[in-house]
């Protein structure tokens, strides 16, 4: 797999050919607490660059997934469906969301670097 | 307005606490081992909370205090023994509830802890019911810890001598390096515990005496699950100024001789919802799958019927699924009564449950 990319939504994509993996990154499972609930898209369907994509919930409130990249979701990770709490354990490795056959790699570059991304979580978090 | 600090601020800080505004405090909401962590440390062991924010009042009286209060809450003061505490409401005209309490008999008069965010507006409702006749205190002074799980009690008993003497919904004066401070044994997660009223320069000392003997600081994230699980309310969402104690599922808290002589603001509401004009009754309910219905969820009824409307809602740490309470039409509150919950425009199977959800443990 590629290199991992980050968005400003807080979700990482890897590639392997034109398929990507998507998740929440380590910052943000760490700023929701404890996930309780985790809702994935159906397979098949088509979704749209910053398009809501999923919800998780904590124990304190409820938010979005968006998905940085265009495409059709290809397979979902039913595991953290079934144990939520796997994502603050392995949020950038085993508990990723969904895979996305992905429309225009061109998306690719608009999304943040390891290093960058850590400057911009950094950054805004409170 | 500007956001007040308790006197535990730096030390929560120092503790690795994330704050949230809350009633016009900088609170704990947690700390870093997470919600659900604290959760289960508090049923497992023992777990400390600074409730500073909430209103401590002491209204000074006798025998006319007791005719005059009785009028606005209705708990039966005149029963109330010497340092006994009831769960009790300020109450408003239309049978409402203006907040939720706990009221003690002290030596001087009363002793009342109120919500942090009615505190003010109690205090103006309370003197003006009261008229100048009696002294009525809110400390800014005073901090409030509460102490809160199954080890409490030999906890706090090496620090404090004879504490594990108090039954439950009892209170006494106890000494602290020498200066006085007033502990009831009870609390709102559904466990044995204490709260203790303590001048905020001792606060620190002792609060780092409890966290030494193995006491885990918790925050409000947990507070609040811990509340809901035990089935115990929420002021300003799950009762409100115009839910009735009757239709919050509240009436054990209103005195017998109370619920049949009356003679207290909103009598009126509360007589009638008794005698069978009760609409609603506040429930539990437990989704069937992994969804969880926060505050707002609209409740239908098998056939679709909209009934009624979740006022809190979470995931229990310690029963290991989603729970929420809430309010639904009187034919619908059966406990096991299949009903629709509407999360994100979708309608998901839920059962009405009894309360609590969690099963207390207190020492009597």
């Amino acid at each position: 797999m590629s290199e991992k990319k980050y968005s400003k939504k807080h979700e990482w994509v890897s590639m392997e050919g034109d398929v990507a993996t998507i998740g929440i990154t380590k910052h943000a499972a760490e700023m929701l607490g404890d996930i309780v609930f985790v809702e994935l898209p159906d397979k098949g369907k088509n979704v749209e660059k910053e398009g809501q994509a999923g919800v998780v919930e904590s124990t304190k409130a409820a938010s979005d997934i968006y998905t940085p990249v265009t495409g059709e979701i290809t397979e979902t990770n039913q595991s953290i469906t079934k144990d939520p709490s796997a994502v603050n354990k392995d949020p950038e490795g085993a508990s990723w969301f969904f895979k996305i056959k992905i429309k225009n790699k061109s998306e690719l570059d608009e999304l943040m670097n390891k290093a960058d991304y850590e400057k911009f979580a950094k950054e805004n978090s409170n | 307005m500007n956001t007040q600090k308790t006197a535990l601020y730096d030390y929560h800080k120092s503790l690795g606490a994330k704050f949230v505004p809350f009633a016009g405090y900088e609170m704990p909401v947690q700390y870093s081992s997470g919600i659900v962590e604290e959760h289960k440390t508090t049923r497992s062991n023992a777990g400390l909370f600074d409730v500073s924010h909430m209103g401590q009042l002491l209204i000074e009286g006798n025998e006319d205090l007791v005719t005059e209060l009785e009028k606005i809450i209705p708990t039966d003061l005149k029963k109330i023994k010497l340092n006994q505490s009831k769960y009790s409401f300020l109450m408003n005209e239309q049978g409402g509830i203006y907040d939720d309490l706990i009221i003690t008999k002290v030596e001087k008069g009363f002793g009342i802890i109120l919500n942090a965010a009615c505190k003010n507006n109690d205090f103006k409702i309370i003197k003006s019911a009261l008229g100048s006749k009696f002294k009525l205190t809110l400390y800014n002074n005073l901090s409030l810890v509460a102490l809160q799980g199954p080890k409490s009690s030999e906890i706090l008993e090496k620090i404090i001598k004879g504490i594990s003497s108090l039954k439950f919904m009892n209170g006494n004066k106890f000494s602290y390096n020498n200066k006085d401070i007033y502990i009831t044994r009870s609390g709102y997660t559904g466990e044995d515990g204490f709260e203790i009223s303590i001048p905020n320069e001792l606060v620190e000392d002792f609060a780092k005496k409890l966290i030494a003997q193995g006491v885990k600081p918790i925050g409000l994230g947990a507070r609040d699950t811990l509340r809901l699980e035990a089935g115990l309310c929420l002021y300003g969402h799950d009762i409100n100024e115009s839910t009735s104690p009757i239709e919050a599922n509240l009436k054990w808290a209103i005195s017998k001789r109370r619920r049949e002589e009356g003679g207290f603001v909103g009598y009126g509401k509360i007589k009638s919802d008794m005698n069978g004009s009760l609409a609603r009754l506040r429930i539990g309910v437990k989704p069937e799958g992994k969804i969880i219905a926060r505050e707002g969820v609209k409740i239908f009824s098998k056939d679709n019927e909209e009934i009624g409307l979740v006022t809190s809602g979470t995931f229990g740490p310690s029963v290991n699924q989603p729970i929420a309470m809430g309010y639904v039409k009187l034919n619908f509150s059966k406990p096991g009564t299949k009903v629709l919950l509407e999360v994100r425009g979708k309608k998901h199977e839920a059962n009405i449950s009894e309360l609590p959800f969690y099963k207390k443990n207190y020492v009597r």
